[in-house]
């Protein structure tokens, strides 16, 4: 692995077919590298460099050290590729293709413009004073993915999958969704693209978010009503996967979490991780160090791993995941599936689910319809069992519970997922000292639940 | 038996004029004392195997057919124990048809892999095909099917490369199952060209019998994958005609059209199931 690049004193530098993450200055002549191409691993590939005169040459020296995912797609136990074998070939082809384009200056750069001039990229990290004060204890800082074009996270994975999709000569895009907000995403993408786009959509979620389907149609995606199975977002990543088993050869299939058979949870994985990136630099930037706590909410996971994912590395840096508590762990209603699921394999992935003792898919419930879902990625599985990160469930009334009180303090209205975020930090802020500093993710915003809420809470509007 | 029962089955059909047929089943749908009187209805019919679907809460390989008839079956409230003991009382009722189990990996993984496969093989099954477990991921399985002679079934598709049709065929054991069309299962009009490809680029590969299945649903399509293939496998079809038959004729009419799918006329099963004699696990 060699490179060569000017002599920053930290920093990401490009070399070797791919971005490199450089600690400089602690070392003198010699620094630390890592290799970040498509993210930090976890206790992944390491070497030295060295250096003369301000310029660089890069050598990476020791192996591959348990990186994940590995070749098959798996972090540890978790992941994998268990599709029907007419989707293996697709499966194999998108591995290529999107190892392709990790390391490709003119995708990357395409993408970082979009990003930057579309999507609106960096989005702030705001430090929420009022809330932290309200609640005394650690400093509270939201990174404000609402902000970001469509209002939530999911953009960031929908155009780099669509760019991608249109460099392997793909222009039929399906992609499923629960609360419409990845369905939203992908039908922006291909709008803009000129992509063809179709959104499956459970008929139950169709009924619950009726804003975002229309919001899909004015974007011209076709939107299909599933009414196979519970009618929600398992069933229509089941019938996305139908569709996709019988057009392979021409449609990609645009999933909106990271979850799904290899590569998808990884390739997810890296579109969000640009959220994770951008935080550790602004909270660098406004504390002079790492936050002690990085909370997300957990659905599928992909705000949360983007999230964590540049902060894994750090052991200092704790990790927790909010998961759907629905109406309580014990009324059997809930999407907590990290936290009371057990390992078993579904879209593709092994991973935690909610099953019955036969190995049944169980029906997930949430107020949130993004968290509604039995099965997580992959990689939270990994994290999970490995003592990286933890999990906590906040229950549906909880999580109203965050929604107003991010309402009221901040002026800021939450998505209800990001909602869950904002209760686990509400409960953890005052335990700590005035020095903590917590980040959550506030992966979007709430204008969609606002018909939600209002019935929550029999209000007319 | 395992392995050798399929074995023993192809080595007679490619003696005969008449292609192999296998039948595919939901077991449970719709119920299970149906089913463990249609299994051996539908042998004396003319089915030289059958294939019992385990039902699956989120079966992404089916087309709306079988999805119907896999619902239903859950809905009945039906364990994958409960497909392993049907297949049990089957065994002695159709001694020489090997008997496959159809299903998605989860349950099986669930059950435990170990004890499935130990399971399998005391219950008589000769067969098992996971239809979300590609050659990469089969390997636990694989492992305990082999120490138990039972045949762990490879799917290919058109849409397999050459490499992983010489590494599924290398590692087969009974037959290797081509699917026909890339699509879900289901009734098709025809049977695709592709289909008919498939089985010329997997024949290369071995000397392994091959079926040919997914949308094939009428005896001419029997007929013309016959004049390329060993056997082959009608699953929607089957399940349609039990869908929309009363429960009174359901086993007359399934008979009827498998004995038309093997040019035959229906004959009165050997071993017959007596009602009564299967109890569920759950109710044990």
């Amino acid at each position: 692995m060699l490179g060569a690049w000017l002599c920053a004193p930290t920093g990401l530098v490009f070399g070797g077919g791919g971005w490199f993450w450089v600690w400089w200055r602690w070392f003198g002549w010699f620094g630390v590298v890592m290799d970040v191409r498509g993210g930090v691993e976890w206790g992944g590939q390491w070497g030295l460099v060295g250096g003369i005169f301000g310029l660089g040459v890069l050598v990476m020296v020791g192996g591959r050290m348990g990186v994940f995912p590995d070749e098959r797609g798996r972090f540890g136990d978790f992941g994998g590729m268990f599709v029907p074998e007419t989707l293996m070939a697709a499966v194999a082809e998108l591995d290529d293709a999107y190892n392709g384009v990790k390391g490709s200056e003119g995708f990357q750069g395409r993408l970082a413009g979009l990003l930057a001039s579309y999507v609106g990229r960096p989005t702030p990290l705001y430090y929420a004073e009022n809330l932290s004060r309200h609640l005394g204890g650690a400093r509270i800082y939201l990174k404000r993915e609402d902000l970001a074009h469509t209002g939530a996270h999911k953009i960031n994975n929908a155009l780099g999958q669509a760019l991608l999709a249109q460099s392997m000569g793909k222009r039929r895009i399906i992609a499923e969704t629960g609360a419409g907000q990845h369905g939203v995403a992908a039908a922006t993408a291909c709008a803009m693209l000129g992509l063809e786009c179709i959104v499956y959509m459970g008929e139950e979620d169709i009924r619950r978010q009726s804003l975002n389907v229309y919001r899909m149609r004015l974007l011209e995606a076709e939107v299909v009503s599933v009414t196979s199975g519970t009618r929600t977002l398992k069933d229509a990543i089941n019938e996305a996967i139908r569709d996709w088993v019988t057009n392979v050869e021409t449609t990609h299939y645009l999933i909106g979490s990271v979850v799904g058979p290899h590569p998808y949870p990884v390739m997810v994985r890296d579109f969000q991780c640009v959220i994770g990136w951008e935080a550790r630099a602004q909270i660098l930037a406004a504390e002079g160090r790492l936050p002690d706590y990085v909370m997300a909410c957990v659905g599928g996971g992909s705000n949360a791993i983007g999230t964590f994912h540049p902060f894994v590395g750090d052991e200092d840096v704790r990790l927790v995941g909010l998961e759907a508590g629905g109406k309580g762990l014990e009324s059997g209603e809930h999407s907590a599936t990290l936290t009371a699921g057990r390992p078993g394999v579904l879209h593709g992935a092994m991973t935690y689910l909610l099953q019955d003792a036969d190995g049944q898919v169980s029906p997930a419930h949430s107020i949130s319809a993004g968290l509604d879902y039995p099965g997580v990625g992959p990689e939270h599985s990994y994290l999970k069992d490995s003592g990286r990160a933890e999990y906590r469930e906040v229950t549906d009334g909880q999580a109203l519970e965050g929604f107003h009180l991010l309402c009221r303090t901040e002026g800021i209205i939450p998505a209800l997922e990001s909602a869950h975020a904002v209760y686990g930090a509400a409960q953890l802020a005052p335990a700590l000292g005035g020095d903590a500093v917590i980040l959550v993710c506030l992966s979007g915003r709430g204008d969609k639940d606002i018909g939600i809420v209002a019935g929550a809470e029999d209000v007319e509007i | 038996m395992g392995r050798e029962r399929i074995e023993r089955m192809f080595a007679g059909v490619r003696e005969r004029e008449r292609p192999g047929l296998i039948v595919f089943l939901t077991a449970g749908f719709p119920d299970m004392e149906a089913t463990l009187e249609l299994v051996p209805a539908l042998v004396a019919a003319g089915a030289d195997a059958v294939e019992l679907g385990v039902p699956f809460s989120d079966p992404l390989a089916e087309g709306p057919t079988i999805q119907q008839s896999s619902f239903l079956a859950l809905q009945n409230g039906v364990t994958t124990a409960d497909c392993l003991q049907a297949a049990e009382t089957l065994r002695p009722l159709i001694p020489d048809a090997p008997l496959v189990l159809m299903g998605y990996y989860n349950p099986v993984f669930s059950y435990g892999v170990a004890p499935f496969a130990a399971r399998c093989r005391s219950a008589g099954v000769d067969g098992i095909i996971a239809v979300d477990l590609p050659g990469a991921e089969s390997g636990p399985l694989a492992a305990q099917c082999q120490s138990r002679d039972i045949s762990l079934i490879p799917l290919l598709a058109p849409t397999s490369t050459a490499a992983s049709i010489a590494e599924s065929c290398r590692a087969a054991s009974g037959f290797v199952y081509c699917v026909s069309v890339t699509g879900v299962t289901g009734a098709r009009t025809e049977v695709s060209g592709r289909g008919l490809e498939l089985v010329g680029r997997v024949r290369a590969h071995t000397a392994l019998p091959l079926a040919v299945g997914f949308g094939i649903s009428a005896p001419e399509h029997v007929a013309e994958v016959g004049s390329v293939a060993d056997a082959a496998v009608v699953g929607s079809a089957l399940v349609r005609v039990m869908l929309d038959s009363p429960r009174d004729q359901l086993v007359e009419r399934a008979s009827a059209f498998v004995a038309s799918l093997a040019g035959r006329t229906p004959q009165p099963a050997p071993g017959q199931y007596i009602p009564g004699q299967y109890t569920s696990e759950a109710s044990r």
